[in-house]
């Protein structure tokens, strides 16, 4: 049969389906096979916060957003190209964000009446006509590989369940993808068990060869390799970049690590990945509370380790305390912050740039920390390593922001060899004559790092306020105020140790765009798109919220305008506008949402329409 | 320990050797009350703290917040003070991080029972090799006399004018339900009592729990006299002594024997009971570690002084090593490169 091959540049697929079809491995397996094709490649998964919430149901759809593309990809795509729909309820949670012309790949098997009941459908979309505006492929899964799987006497429950391999399979010919390393994968996964690995390669050929033998699919798309540096590189969430980013740190500043945690969403699988590092000397502890979790690592941080607690907004709020102590007691900490919706419980699984506040400020008293923020998942490592580095040199707790969306999100990695990273030079204090628990470095004024063990360094630390130098209680009103301004100005001198701001666009102009964080890959793709239609405007994309870089004033002051989009409601907004006196226009969107990027480039181009405006 | 920690305090020990009392001391002045417990417990750790055999620099004291938790700025050893309630987390973590340190704990009635409340049963639960000193002193000092969670019901205090309502916790109790291997109870007034106690915590491999009853001069003053006066504690208390019979009374004239699982006070001087009926002590019996622990307000009985139990158990660091040790043999020292590889990476 010929078929038509069609080369697009990007592409976007969700895989939708009911929480236990297994929608997140099937878009596991795409976005790996992808990557290995050399395409470049942004994920997201989505699902809700229970467990297994009942079968069918609308608020029980899991899915598996992925954009592909061969050029480099910023965000999991705002628009679907192909939604792959398990069921009813998948078609219909979805449906509203395909676009017109797009494939819809459904399983007829999951439209039966309960299904149809369960998402509230009064008839079937797939036979009413409703889906006209799409390019509809109704599929009975669940038939065909029950046939396919017949002889191996599997039960039906089991043969069911390789649905998800089918229609991976079918989406592999679709694209003109290899099966081959899916098929590596299965056979790693089920060596041990010969019938279920038989049954899901068969599965996997049956939706191959369904699209390459259907009369119905007659195009099949094809993206080009993207051109991307030289390497080594694998899919990487944010959560397992943060992990491996305190492993790489700890092993370039010839420190032991530590982790001290407790399981919270979405922050947790960074406390998995590290218990599972224990090879490398690294020292756990699930503590009985957030609390604990932070002070047993400032604990091992004054014990000389390089110390790490992991979290997300309710622990940070019950971590606050401890940061003030670890500030005064100048002690390096590496605090990771995955944001999610709050306030309180909020939405767990749910993505926000909510906490920026509370970063910066959330401590009584005078309690300077700095703060620092990845802007997409393989940053996370980068960011990581960079709050360690930032940590140790200027003995401080350091908070790193990441959130949801970039901590269970995936892209590429490229794989820096570890010799290539650079040392991060840490050196404990040793001589009597040379020691006092607060003298400081001339120009960092970091604190000298003494540790329990050291002979004739005995000495005192605390949380009472300290006289400098001597680290001895002291309630003198002057030394107080020159410990509050030595912390600050501690923090403040690393303005002069982090990468200036890089301005992408304009020099100078009328509209300068500023981000932070996770919605980098949304802001880039709009600034793109819009500077190729030859609209004028800038970028800014902040990693380091305090101190900001040297040079941002002054490029805020090359610009007329100043737009700050965040997924909170204006939180950085505040901060230009009060650092900088002067305003700055914010966009809010707070829905548990990272922003596409289609929301930027209307909110510009209206900017851009209205000059003067708004 | 590969890294750059191992040459400083793995390298380069110290001899404890030749160390005194006074090595133990530093210039400042203690700041307590005058009559304040808290004197007595620093005067005998620093007098124990040479006989350990252990390097100076190799000990540390954590503390939390309260007028007990000063005590790290008066022992010349490393010290830290931290924030309330928050001592045995941050002790856990430098312990887990540092088995080669030797670390205790002074924390009060407040610090320990009630805002730390957490903190106490989990370190208890894991096992952690940590010597907890609680000052026991039954009220609230330093924020100056609110009742804590050990005052006694109906006690008066500024936040309870009319009496206490709430029922205290049995420390030894909680101790010992909390998994704690070695647990504790001594007072003030007796240092000999006080130095063995601290020996046997500093020598037990676990968590060593000593409650000691510290006088509050000023807000709750007396509050154990009828346990710890010399002309009353005879009467009122009964020595615990591993393989000995509990034998008390100012002319050794009376026992506790088990009514069933009920400890009751008999006379040895009437003819009807002898040494050999009473219970006899043993550090190693939990169940009997339990019902010793709850004679504590049991005014019938005398209150239990001494070791309640004192048990073998691997500590938690130790585990946390083993765990690392048995990684490596198993699967080699981790290859950070193939780590960060992952399973499933592809070359461009």
């Amino acid at each position: 049969m010929s078929k038509k091959v069609e080369y697009l540049e990007q592409v976007t697929i969700r895989f939708a389906g009911d929480s236990g079809d297994g929608m997140q491995l099937s878009g596991t397996q795409f976005s790996n096979t992808s990557g290995i094709v050399g395409n470049s490649v942004n994920t997201f998964p989505d699902y809700p916060s229970e467990i297994r919430a009942p079968e069918g149901t609308l608020y029980g759809v899991s899915a598996y957003q992925i954009q592909f593309g061969s050029k480099k990809v910023n965000t999991i795509g705002d628009k679907l190209d192909v939604l792959v729909a398990m069921n009813a309820s998948s078609l219909k949670v979805n449906l509203p964000n395909v676009r017109e012309g797009g494939i819809i790949i459904a399983n007829t098997a999951g439209f039966g009446d309960k299904n149809l009941k369960l998402a509230k459908y009064d008839a079937n979309p797939l036979e009413d006509g409703s889906l006209d505006k799409y390019r509809l492929f109704k599929i009975n899964i669940s038939d065909i590989v029950k046939e396919e799987l017949a002889d191996l006497k599997l039960s039906l429950k089991y043969t069911e369940r390789t649905k998800n391999i089918f229609a991976l399979g079918l989406t592999y010919w679709l694209f003109n993808r290899p099966t081959e390393p899916t098929a590596k994968w299965l056979g790693e996964k089920f060596g041990k068990k010969p019938e279920i690995l038989e049954a899901n390669l068969r599965a996997l050929k049956a939706g191959y060869n369904y699209g390459l033998n259907s009369e119905e699919m007659t195009t099949q798309y094809d993206i080009k390799s993207a051109n991307l540096e030289k390497g080594y590189y694998r899919n990487i969430t944010g959560n397992e970049a943060c992990a491996l980013g305190l492993v790489a740190a700890a092993n370039k500043a010839k420190l032991p690590l530590f982790l001290g945690s407790y399981p919270i969403t979405p922050a947790t699988e960074i406390l998995h990945f590290i218990s599972g590092y224990k090879k490398f000397g690294v020292k756990v502890l699930q503590a009985e509370d957030e609390i604990a979790g932070i002070c047993s690592a400032i604990g091992a941080a004054y014990g000389g380790y390089l110390s790490s607690t992991t979290t997300s907004g309710p622990g940070l709020s019950l971590k606050v305390e401890a940061m003030g102590l670890a500030v005064i007691l100048e002690l390096p900490l590496v605090i990771i912050d995955v944001q999610r919706a709050g306030p309180s419980t909020g939405m767990p699984t749910k993505p926000e740039q909510g906490d920026l506040f509370m970063a910066l400020y959330g401590r009584h008293g005078e309690a300077p920390i700095p703060v620092i923020a990845a802007s997409s998942a393989a940053d996370c490592f980068a960011m990581t390593i960079e709050a360690a580095r930032l940590a140790t040199k200027y003995m401080t707790p350091v908070i790193l922001l990441t959130d949801g969306y970039l901590a269970q999100g995936t892209e590429p990695w490229r794989i820096p060899p570890i010799e290539e990273l650079p040392d991060i030079k840490v050196e404990f204090a040793t001589v009597k004559e040379e020691f006092a628990p607060y003298k400081r470095d001339a120009e960092t004024l970091a604190r000298m790092w003494a540790v329990p063990g050291t002979i004739g360094l005995e000495h005192r630390i605390g949380g009472l306020e300290k006289e400098d130098y001597t680290g001895l209680v002291s309630q003198d009103p002057k030394n107080h105020q020159k410990m509050v301004e030595i912390r600050a100005q501690k923090v403040q001198n690393i303005a002069n140790d982090i990468p200036d701001a890089e301005l992408m666009g304009e020099e100078s102009g009328d509209l300068l765009v500023i981000g932070w964080g996770s919605s980098y890959g949304a802001i880039k793709t709009a600034y793109e798109k819009l500077t190729a239609e030859g609209k004028k405007l800038s970028y800014v994309h902040l990693k380091y919220l305090n101190p900001l870089p040297k040079n941002l004033g002054d490029i805020m002051s090359r610009f007329e305008r100043i737009f700050v989009p965040e997924i909170n409601l204006g939180q950085l907004q505040t901060v230009l506008q009060s650092t900088f006196i002067r305003p700055v226009i914010g966009y809010h969107k707070v829905q548990g949402l990272p922003f596409k990027a289609f929301e930027i480039e209307d909110q510009l181009n209206e900017l851009l329409a209205n000059k003067g405006g708004k | 320990m590969r890294n750059i920690l191992e040459d400083i305090v793995i390298n380069h020990v110290s001899d404890p050797a030749g160390l005194t009392p006074k090595d133990f001391k530093n210039e400042l002045d203690v700041r307590w009350c005058a009559g304040c417990g808290g004197y007595s417990i620093l005067s005998q750790v620093q007098r124990i703290m040479p006989t350990l055999g252990i390097p100076k620099e190799k000990i540390t004291f954590v503390s939390g917040i309260g007028c007990s938790s000063r005590f790290p700025y008066y022992m010349d050893v490393y010290g830290f003070h931290s924030i309330h309630g928050r001592a045995l987390a941050i002790a856990s973590g430098l312990k887990i991080a540092r088995p080669d340190l030797s670390v205790w704990i002074a924390t009060g009635d407040g610090d320990c029972m009630s805002i730390g409340g957490n903190h106490f049963i989990h370190a208890c639960r894991r096992n952690v090799d940590l010597n907890i000193l609680m000052f026991n002193n039954e009220i609230y000092s330093l924020t100056k006399g609110q009742y804590s969670p050990l005052s006694r019901p109906g006690q008066k205090t500024k936040t309870s004018p009319m009496g206490v309502l709430d029922d205290p916790f049995n420390p030894a109790a909680l101790a010992l339900g909390s998994g704690a291997t070695f647990v504790a109870r001594g007072y003030d007034k007796d240092p000999k009592m006080l130095q063995y106690l601290f020996e046997r915590a500093a020598q037990h491999k676990g968590i060593a729990f000593v409650e000691i009853y510290a006088n509050c001069v000023i807000f709750n003053d007396g509050a154990f006299d009828n346990y710890t006066e010399k002309d009353k504690r005879a009467e009122t208390t009964v020595w615990l002594e591993h393989g000995k019979p509990l034998i008390f009374g100012t002319n050794n004239d009376k026992g506790v024997i088990l009514d069933g699982f009920t400890p009751r006070v008999v006379s040895l001087s009437d003819g009807k009971y002898s040494a050999n009926d009473l219970i006899v002590h043993n550090e190693h019996d939990s169940t009997l570690a339990f019902i010793l622990a709850n004679m504590t307000y049991n005014e019938d009985v005398p209150r239990p002084i001494g070791v309640f139990q004192a048990i073998a158990r691997p500590s938690y660091e130790e585990k946390v090593e083993w765990q690392i040790n048995d990684a490596i043999t198993k699967y080699g020292e981790g290859d950070l490169n193939a780590l960060m590889r992952g399973d499933e990476y592809w070359e461009i």
